[in-house]
């Protein structure tokens, strides 16, 4: 009924290979995009832009990044983390030594050099697969930030390992409001993502869907392995590249070794199971509800604890949250192995034969 | 239907959201205070501490004066878990609830996340406070206007224990060995230049050996030690690394009163985990153990007494970290006081108004006394230039059971630390774009 696509006839090869295909979701898509770059600039709060929006776009974009290399390519890594750190010294390092360099440029080479490092790191990827691959990228995890302690050079010769992010402006326009750095987040977060989107449909896409169903076929039917694995490490290191780099500039606005732990990794490769491996809607589901969740539990938890008069402290709410998060995470897992993704692909299905459903 | 759901949830989540930063109403005569602080995550125990007392030194002032000359204190905490991401979320939930006061003044206690803060601190013009850590060039207040890394630095802590050390053997450490055995994060590595500094004027021979986080494997380190047999360890350690070293070092058998630890590696949370191996080590303070100081004696009468203490464990009440949680606490609502001293009594304070006032601090020695705190933590005297305001530390040496000062309040050389601290504030300063200047507000 809502999703009712009689009627929607593709009469070209123009119209067949359309990004969405259905005239709904192209609806659907503009109007969350028209509502992100028209609207909440204008109604959300100083606290929803700096605190939520903002990194709730840089880890999508990371997931995404992630989503590229495990829910797509198949390879499974454990090194995000790192190669977001890349591309946060890397992007800072090139806006520091060069003079006049453009901030986008920056960011640009910052994804690059987390492309070099992906690469190199995603070499074993040619040899072993599975969990095995995932122990052999975090050495990326240990040894990008064992780097970053040792070479003073990286951090600009700071005492402590800590860069501040410089200030930054776009085309003559400074980026130093919340909704002006969320605007630029969101413009590069969008291009990016639209990007991943055509390319996870082109033929690149197909190879890393190949190689993922199964290596020894795709390898027969002639796709290079070699070529295609590197690829995926190559572009989704970009994508966290990015993501760190905007972390540092428009979220933290300085960052330390230390900040790009296993623990951010880890996170990350949680938000695409939740969210759905191999989707991108799934990459943003999945930084939505890992990000979002916790401050969600914890602005309700205090005000039922009063209303139910539990003497709950401060530490208690943090234990619970935990506990409940980690049951919500288990739960949604059992429920839909696939992630919020396949939830709302099923609720699709469902609408588009309501209200007769068989 | 599960669509449905998380459609709802979402809502939901949105419209909680956006009531959760909708500013809470500003009561008139009501000094907001806002608490991004940890009391889980890696480090929770010693959070649980420190801000157990600054929650009850706040509440003690509530009890006893009825807050800051009338103006009663109010709080919030949000829960860091000492992760950086986390704690700007925080700051960034706190500042709006009362756009008044903006939560008065930050004390975070984690180096990242003051890192994370400063210059949205300084956009927002909110003063952030880091005691003894942080950004310790912040010292500068012409460059780092609305930080304040108050009491004293790792710089000038590294700098004092060599003071103490020299003191010890006559002055001289020429020809000394001295082992620097530290965190490799950001927080072990601060106190490397000043050491490295102090090595050339009192010509020891200075051996720097790193420890990876989290530091509970030490054999290879100590073995070293014990190869070089240095005179003394220099020891900057953090959690789990500080009981470890203590055991290792016994394990090698090397003297324990040969190892100075730094501030954040001499709490009972460290020695009383290490047993026996922990007697006769020493460690630096910036604030004194004990309930022998009136005020603390005083807080655990009142505020105990009302039942409205924060502390879970009662009897952390005048540990070390409880003491500086207090220390802090005192500073925060001293500033206050000088505030409401130049903008008008019975006053709620604005950020810009304690900015000025920490700015201006001076607790001196009839202050401590009057307030019931001599000796809990050294004299105050802040300016524009010196953010910093003390330098001094004490020695203090854990005897079996209990902290014991080895050591009066020892200045660290601030000739020889200040102006590598205005030289790294330079650096800042270039990259940013500031222009060195005092703040007028």
């Amino acid at each position: 009924m809502f999703y009712r696509e009689a009627g929607q006839f593709k009469t070209s090869y123009v119209a067949d290979s359309q990004i969405f295909p259905i005239r709904q979701d192209r609806i659907a898509v503009c109007s969350v995009l028209v509502v992100a770059f028209g609207v909440l600039p204008w109604i959300a709060s100083e606290y929803w832009l700096t605190a939520i929006l903002v990194p709730f776009l840089v880890f999508s974009l990371a997931a995404l990044g992630l989503n590229l290399l495990t829910g797509y390519a198949g390879q499974l890594s454990l090194g995000t983390a790192a190669f977001m750190a890349v591309g946060a010294y890397a992007s800072y390092n090139f806006q520091l030594r060069i003079d006049g360099m453009p901030i986008l440029a920056s960011f640009a080479l910052g994804g690059a050099s987390a492309a070099l490092v992906g690469i190199a790191f995603g070499l074993p990827s040619l040899r072993i697969k599975g969990f095995y691959l995932a122990v052999a990228t975090l050495a990326a995890q240990f040894f990008v930030l064992w780097a970053l302690t040792k070479f003073p050079w990286l951090s600009n010769n700071s005492s402590s390992g800590v860069i501040t992010a410089q200030k930054i402006s776009v085309f003559g326009v400074d980026v130093d409001t919340p909704v002006r750095k969320y605007l630029f987040v969101l413009g590069v977060v969008t291009l990016m993502a639209l990007v991943a989107k055509n390319l996870v449909r082109s033929h690149i896409g197909r190879a890393w869907m190949a190689v993922r169903d199964m290596d020894v076929a795709a390898e027969v039917i002639g796709i290079p392995l070699m070529r295609v694995k590197l690829l995926a490490f190559a572009v989704s290191s970009f994508y966290c590249g990015v993501a760190g780099a905007l972390y540092a500039y428009c979220y933290l606005g300085s960052v330390e070794p230390d900040g790009f732990s296993l623990d951010l990794s880890f996170r990350i490769l949680f938000m695409i199971i939740i969210g759905g491996v191999g989707s991108i809607l799934g990459s943003f589901l999945g930084a939505a509800f890992i990000l979002l969740l916790p401050i969600l539990l914890d602005s309700t938890l205090p005000a039922i604890a009063t209303f139910l008069h539990l003497p709950f402290t401060n530490a208690t709410v943090s234990h619970i949250q935990l506990m409940v998060f980690g049951g919500l995470i288990v739960f949604f897992l059992i429920a839909e192995p696939h992630g919020l993704a396949r939830l709302w692909q099923i609720a699709k299905e469902k609408l588009r034969i309501w209200p007769f459903p068989h | 239907m599960n669509t449905k759901q998380l459609t709802a949830s979402l809502g939901l989540a949105l419209a909680l959201g956006t009531g959760a930063t909708s500013p809470a109403f500003a009561q008139s005569n009501e000094q907001f205070i806002a608490l991004a602080d940890y009391r889980v995550g890696p480090y929770g125990a010693n959070g649980q501490s420190f801000y157990g007392g600054f929650i009850d030194y706040l509440q003690y002032v509530n009890l006893k004066n009825g807050g800051v000359n009338g103006v009663k204190l109010t709080w919030e905490e949000c829960e860091t878990e000492y992760n950086n991401a986390k704690g700007v979320e925080c700051y960034e939930r706190l500042k709006g609830k009362n756009p008044t006061t903006k939560g008065t003044a930050y004390h975070v206690m984690a180096t990242g996340i003051s890192y994370a803060l400063i210059d949205k601190t300084a956009t927002d013009q909110v003063p952030l406070v880091m005691m003894g850590y942080g950004r310790t060039d912040a010292v500068d207040g012409t460059v780092f206007p609305w930080a304040f890394p108050l009491v004293t630095t790792y710089q000038m802590q590294a700098s004092a224990i060599i003071k103490f050390l020299a003191d010890k053997n006559g002055g001289q450490l020429n020809g000394k060995k001295i082992v620097f055995l530290y965190h490799d994060s950001a927080y072990g590595k601060e106190p490397i230049v000043a050491m490295q500094a102090e090595s050339k004027i009192h010509k020891f021979n200075l051996i720097e050996i790193p420890v990876a986080h989290p530091g509970n494997e030490q054999g290879a380190q100590w073995l070293r030690i014990r190869q070089e047999n240095p005179d003394y360890v220099v020891f900057w350690g953090w959690g789990v690394m500080n009981q470890t070293a203590l055991k290792a070092a016994q394990k090698v058998g090397y003297p324990r009163e040969k190892i100075v630890g730094s501030w954040w590696a001499g709490s009972e949370e460290d020695t009383i985990p290490a047993g026996p191996a922990a007697k006769g080590y020493m460690s630096a303070t910036w604030n004194v153990a004990g309930k022998q100081v009136p005020l603390i004696a005083d807080i655990e009468k009142v505020v105990y007494g009302a039942g409205k203490g924060n502390m879970q464990d009662p009897s952390k009440v005048g540990s070390v970290l409880y003491n500086r949680g207090v220390s802090a606490a005192v500073a925060t609502v001293e500033a206050l006081n000088t505030a409401q001293n130049k903008f008008g009594k019975g006053k709620v304070s604005t950020p810009v108004q304690v900015r000025w006032a920490l700015e201006n601090l001076n607790i001196d020695a009839a202050r401590l006394k009057a307030l019931g705190a001599t000796g809990l933590l050294p004299d105050i005297k802040t300016s524009c230039e010196d953010h910093e305001g003390s330098g001094k530390v004490r020695i203090q040496q854990w005897d079996g059971t209990k902290w014991v000062m080895a050591s009066d309040w020892i200045e660290g050389n601030r000739r020889l630390i200040h102006p590598l601290f205005e030289a790294s504030a330079k650096q800042y300063a270039k990259e940013k774009g500031i222009t060195p200047a005092c703040f007028k507000g």
